[in-house]
């Protein structure tokens, strides 16, 4: 790649926050360091895949609102959690976060484990019981 | 002694932007101790390009690719070819993990730290998944407030002590666990000859020897033969999603596949000056060849990704393209490994 061909494709993806730097060949075939605002491809993927999870994040809200699921299941996918991840931050087995999955047994959770997954979407315990 | 101790907690760190987190801590943190040693140097030396498809360990339910070796290996290989002596430490709980961390910053010694990017609130929002091998360097602080230098970031920035544990103490694999490091023995003359043939000989093998499937250029080939199959085996929406996180895993922060084929070009240039070997500068100049493949590559991919395409022909395409891109690397590897260094 030569330092003219490094992409500067802004896309507003790093929130002009900071640039990428790359390695790049100048006019002399030595490479040298460049700086990056982006490049079109990488901005795709990265929003196919926060598309990805706000999907899940809106269904995973709907089906809480409608009861089927607890509030656990809206915000480990809103924290882009998966199971294993949630079990370890709360300190459970997979399987007893998956009962704690279901409205049914969430609602009697003591409060200890209430916090405990409180702390893990680093959120109170008022805003875990009802979600927005 | 107030004098002594303000200027010790205050110590000037010489932050430089890098490419990679591992091989750009690496360069600061030794720079720091009067041992010059630039980011693809440091990549070279410690053997860091590499290729990998593990499709069993998924993350987020996708296929994991990796273009770099395993992380801590460049660091670990670096430190025994350059004979720098680290202290490396993990901690059980992140009370001890920070205070001991407090110590040592005590000490004037900027310290490298693993962290999660998820819980660090300098970083772009866009960026910030549960990926927990990246490198900083704490090299002071402000009150309570860390001083950071983020090898990928251009300046340095400050964090506040939560968000610091937080990610030092991330949960998930691999679970950082505190881990923290930094030089105790840095000599201040090194050769890099023997550390630069080490390190080519050891990128050779990792590249084109691994007797699995998964591993180097014959990885390569293993992810073009299932990228070609993806839309019937596992449907459009999800083949669109596993071919993202392939270019993601190429060119996104920290990782950048095609990214890092440019790096190791600019290793082998520096190294053909270093060793007097012209060859390696030609191989430098193909290596950068082969890394504008990996990118025609990610472009294409885009595209597809883009389009959401449903016609199986742009699959069967790219994997062409990736086919192309392991045999090229191939010959390069088996080129450099026949080099009389």
């Amino acid at each position: 790649m030569k330092k003219e061909e490094v992409p500067q494709d802004g896309d507003n993806m790093h929130e002009g926050t900071f640039k990428q730097l790359f390695y790049a060949t100048d006019n002399a075939g030595q490479y040298v360091p460049v700086t990056s605002v982006g490049w079109e491809p990488e901005n795709v993927a990265m929003k196919q895949a926060w598309e990805e999870i706000n999907e899940r994040v809106e269904k995973a809200k709907a089906q809480v609102l409608a009861g089927e699921v607890s509030p656990v299941v809206y915000y480990m996918e809103k924290t882009i959690m998966d199971l294993p991840l949630l079990a370890s931050y709360v300190g459970k087995f997979q399987w007893q976060v998956k009962r704690h999955m279901k409205p049914a047994v969430f609602n009697k959770l003591s409060d200890t484990m209430l916090r405990k997954y409180a702390a893990a979407f680093k959120i109170s315990v008022q805003e875990l019981r009802n979600i927005k | 002694m107030d004098e002594v101790l303000e200027v010790m907690s205050d110590i000037q760190f010489n932050h430089v932007q890098t490419a990679h987190c591992e091989s750009g801590v690496i360069s600061n943190i030794f720079r720091h101790y009067g041992l010059q040693i630039s980011e693809p140097m440091a990549f070279g030396i410690g053997a860091g390009i590499f290729f990998g498809h593990l499709p069993f360990v998924k993350v987020n339910g996708v296929p994991g690719t990796t273009y770099r070796v395993v992380p801590g290996a460049i660091f670990k290989r670096v430190c025994k070819r350059l004979g720098v002596k680290m202290e490396s430490q993990t901690f059980s709980s992140p009370e001890k993990g920070m205070e001991a961390l407090d110590r040592v910053l005590e000490t004037g010694r900027p310290v490298g730290l693993l962290s999660s990017v998820y819980y660090l609130p300098y970083f772009p929002p866009a960026y910030r998944f549960h990926f927990n091998a990246h490198n900083l360097v704490a090299f002071g602080k402000d009150g309570d407030n860390y001083r950071i230098s983020d090898p990928i970031m251009e300046t340095v920035t400050e964090i506040d002590p939560k968000s610091l544990a937080e990610a030092r103490f991330a949960k998930g694999f691999p679970a950082p666990k505190g881990k923290m490091y930094y030089p105790v023995e840095v000599p201040k003359e090194v050769s890099f000859e023997q550390p630069i043939r080490e390190g080519i000989k050891q990128a050779c093998s990792d590249m084109l020897n691994i007797p699995l499937p998964f591993f180097g250029v014959k990885g390569m080939r293993f992810l073009a033969k299932r990228l070609k199959h993806y839309p019937e085996k596992v449907g459009d929406r999800k083949a669109v999603l596993y071919l993202g996180n392939i270019i993601r895993m190429q060119e996104e922060i920290g990782t950048g596949g095609a990214g890092f084929r440019f790096m190791y070009a600019a290793f082998l240039q520096e190294a053909a000056g270093i060793l007097k070997r012209e060859e390696l500068s030609e191989m430098s100049a193909e290596l950068t060849k082969i890394g504008d493949t990996w990118r025609n590559f990610a472009f294409n991919a885009g595209r597809v990704c883009k389009s959401r395409s449903v016609n199986n022909i742009s699959y069967a395409e790219l994997s062409e393209m990736l086919m192309q891109c392991a045999a090229e690397e191939e010959v390069l590897f088996r080129k450099l490994s026949k080099v009389k260094l």
